[in-house]
């Protein structure tokens, strides 16, 4: 056993040990640890934003290089303190208001070609979408999968009728598709998590009790 | 001589066709150059780009390895630039000719972005077609969804047993569409809490979202006629830091014991400590989000999940809004055209040559 003589490595590991005792539950450790986390965490925040983009986005180009047209989002930015203020707190209003709408506008776009024209194209059949699969003579198959897969899955999110019927049949198929891909999804998402959590051991007993290399 | 005649032996044959063009459908300040491989591109390691002012001085900018057939390069708008391009290999380079001038400059539309405006164009008319209905009174039918049916009986429970909602909207943007769904629910959610007198609990982990979520739920306490009741505190800013918002909240649920979470919004890593801290407290949990990596462990371990576009539907079905039934509606008919296409596009890919693909790049 090789213990750590460095006084930030015992501050980590007994932090990360107040963190897991919230296993077995609350208790006054783990509150320090919260507590000290959120605040470290939003000084950390602060000097972030003022230092990367407060300063060399906006304060630099209007005080110190005279960039005039920068007044207007500083105004606005400016708007969102009104709130302090309950006379004149509906200013408020008016950078939410443009943040919403310059932001939805942008996504909108974006979300359409990544979740809908993207989605068709690799579902859309092709005689050459099949070779494509790489998968060998199992290629087809998989594609038709997929293709019906998309189908039975988009029905389950058809929210105008009761799922009865022909629409009862394919939404039933479709949230098993949809299931599946959560299983998949979870399945490889815990092993990330283990992988997070063998990260935090080999700190605990390699960095800090020197008990592994 | 014998060199000349090594040089002559070994010299590699020139990228053909070499051709530079101003960038289609950008915002300008980029140049595209493209070329056929040099018929010696098996033995390449492969192709660098030079570029020049005046036709004369030319400067490596890029390298691309074989196999490769276009570059872009950054430049000045209005400005002239000349291209060459040239097979490399360890042992010798071959320069092509060099390509006519070519200016950068920005377009004002994008033709390759034209599927995404009919899409839009599309999907925009269905949503005001049907909120125009909706607004004249025609009645839009929703199915039911069980994950919203629970939310009355969720604040109902919080009522009875006297402890707060706790509603935590992620850690996503205010532009993300989850966040937006979140917050027109969490309006309906603040409503019922101003009806009953239940105290609502709302930690936020981004600064904007929190602004707007404090408008949203002061909004609902003055629209059921209850402006005095909204507590300014109910609604605040914990952290932007992933994990310690997770810690935060965690340790809100186990020392307040709220009898609801609501947990909808965007998540990440930190959705299953959310969703299993509030489920060791016995809290009814209702979660909802469009991140597929975090669906999973919600319907694991929440009682009620909202999948993905039944978010997006929730806030309509509370509500009963005309503006939000109709937008609904409009996405439902959407996705009929979107299954109409996939079947459309998929009969003329198997039974003819036509490159319907290229419609979705």
């Amino acid at each position: 056993m090789n213990i750590s003589p460095d006084p930030w490595v015992w501050i980590a590991a007994l932090l990360s040990l107040a963190i897991f005792s919230f296993l077995y539950k609350e208790n006054p450790f783990y509150r320090i640890a919260e507590h000290l986390f959120i605040g470290v965490a939003n000084g950390y925040a602060v000097t972030f934003y003022w230092h990367n983009i407060l300063m060399p986005t906006l304060f630099d180009p209007l005080f110190r290089q005279g960039k005039l047209l920068y007044i207007i989002p500083f105004i606005i930015g400016i708007l969102y303190f009104t709130r302090f203020i309950p006379r004149i707190s509906w200013l408020v209003r008016i950078p939410i208001g443009i943040t919403i709408g310059y932001y939805v506008g942008v996504s909108v776009p974006a979300t359409t070609q990544a979740f809908i024209i993207k989605q068709i194209q690799g579902t859309v059949l092709t005689s050459t979408n099949f070779q494509a699969w790489n998968a060998g003579s199992w290629g087809i198959v998989w594609s038709v999968i997929v293709f019906i897969g998309v189908l039975c899955s988009l029905s389950y999110f058809y929210f105008s009728k009761e799922h009865k019927g022909v629409l009862g049949v394919t939404s039933r198929i479709g949230i098993v598709f949809v299931m599946i891909g959560f299983g998949a999804a979870f399945g490889y998402t815990v092993m990330a998590r283990i992988s997070l959590l063998i990260g935090r051991l080999q700190f605990l007993l390699g960095d800090w009790l020197g008990i592994i290399q | 001589m014998t060199l000349i005649l090594l040089t002559a032996i070994f010299a590699l044959a020139p990228p053909g066709e070499v051709r530079a063009y101003d960038t289609p459908g950008d915002r300008g300040e980029a140049i595209t150059i493209e070329w056929q491989l040099s018929q010696d591109d098996a033995v390449l390691d492969g192709y660098e780009i030079y570029r020049s002012e005046d036709g004369v001085d030319f400067q490596k900018v890029g390298f691309l390895g074989r196999g490769r057939t276009n570059y872009e390069d950054e430049t000045d708008d209005d400005k002239t630039y000349f291209y060459k391009v040239a097979a490399v290999s360890n042992t010798a380079r071959t320069l092509s000719e060099p390509t006519p001038q070519v200016i950068s400059s920005p377009q004002w539309i994008n033709r390759t972005k034209i599927n995404i405006f009919i899409a839009m164009f599309l999907f925009g008319g269905f949503i005001l077609y049907f909120i125009y209905h909706a607004r004249k009174g025609k009645e839009l039918f929703i199915r039911k969804i069980a994950g919203l049916q629970a939310v009355d009986d969720a604040v109902g429970r919080a009522t009875e047993m006297g402890k707060p909602i706790l509603y935590s909207l992620g850690l996503g943007y205010v532009e993300d569409i989850a966040t937006i769904a979140s917050l027109n629910i969490l309006s309906e959610v603040a409503k019922k809490c101003a009806k009953y007198d239940t105290q609502l609990i709302c930690p936020n982990n981004r600064p904007i979202v929190y602004t707007v979520a404090r408008e949203i739920v002061k909004e609902a306490y003055t629209e059921v006629g209850r402006p005095d009741a909204f507590d300014p505190d109910s609604v605040y800013f914990l952290t932007d830091s992933q994990f310690a918002y997770a810690a935060g909240v965690s340790g809100i649920m186990v020392r307040e014991k709220p009898a609801t979470n609501f947990l909808i919004g965007y998540f990440y890593a930190e959705s299953l400590i959310l969703a299993e801290t509030g489920a060791s407290t016995g809290a009814i949990q209702i979660a909802g989000t469009d991140s597929l990596a975090q669906l999973p462990f919600f319907i694991t371990a929440c009682d009620y999940t909202l999948i993905g576009e039944e978010l997006y539907a929730a806030s309509a079905y509370i509500s009963r809004e005309p503006l939000l039934l109709g937008a609904i509606k409009g996405e439902d008919w959407g996705k009929l055209i979107i299954g109409t296409v996939l079947i459309a596009a998929s009969i003329v890919g198997i039974f003819t040559k036509f490159p319907i693909l290229d419609f979705f790049r």
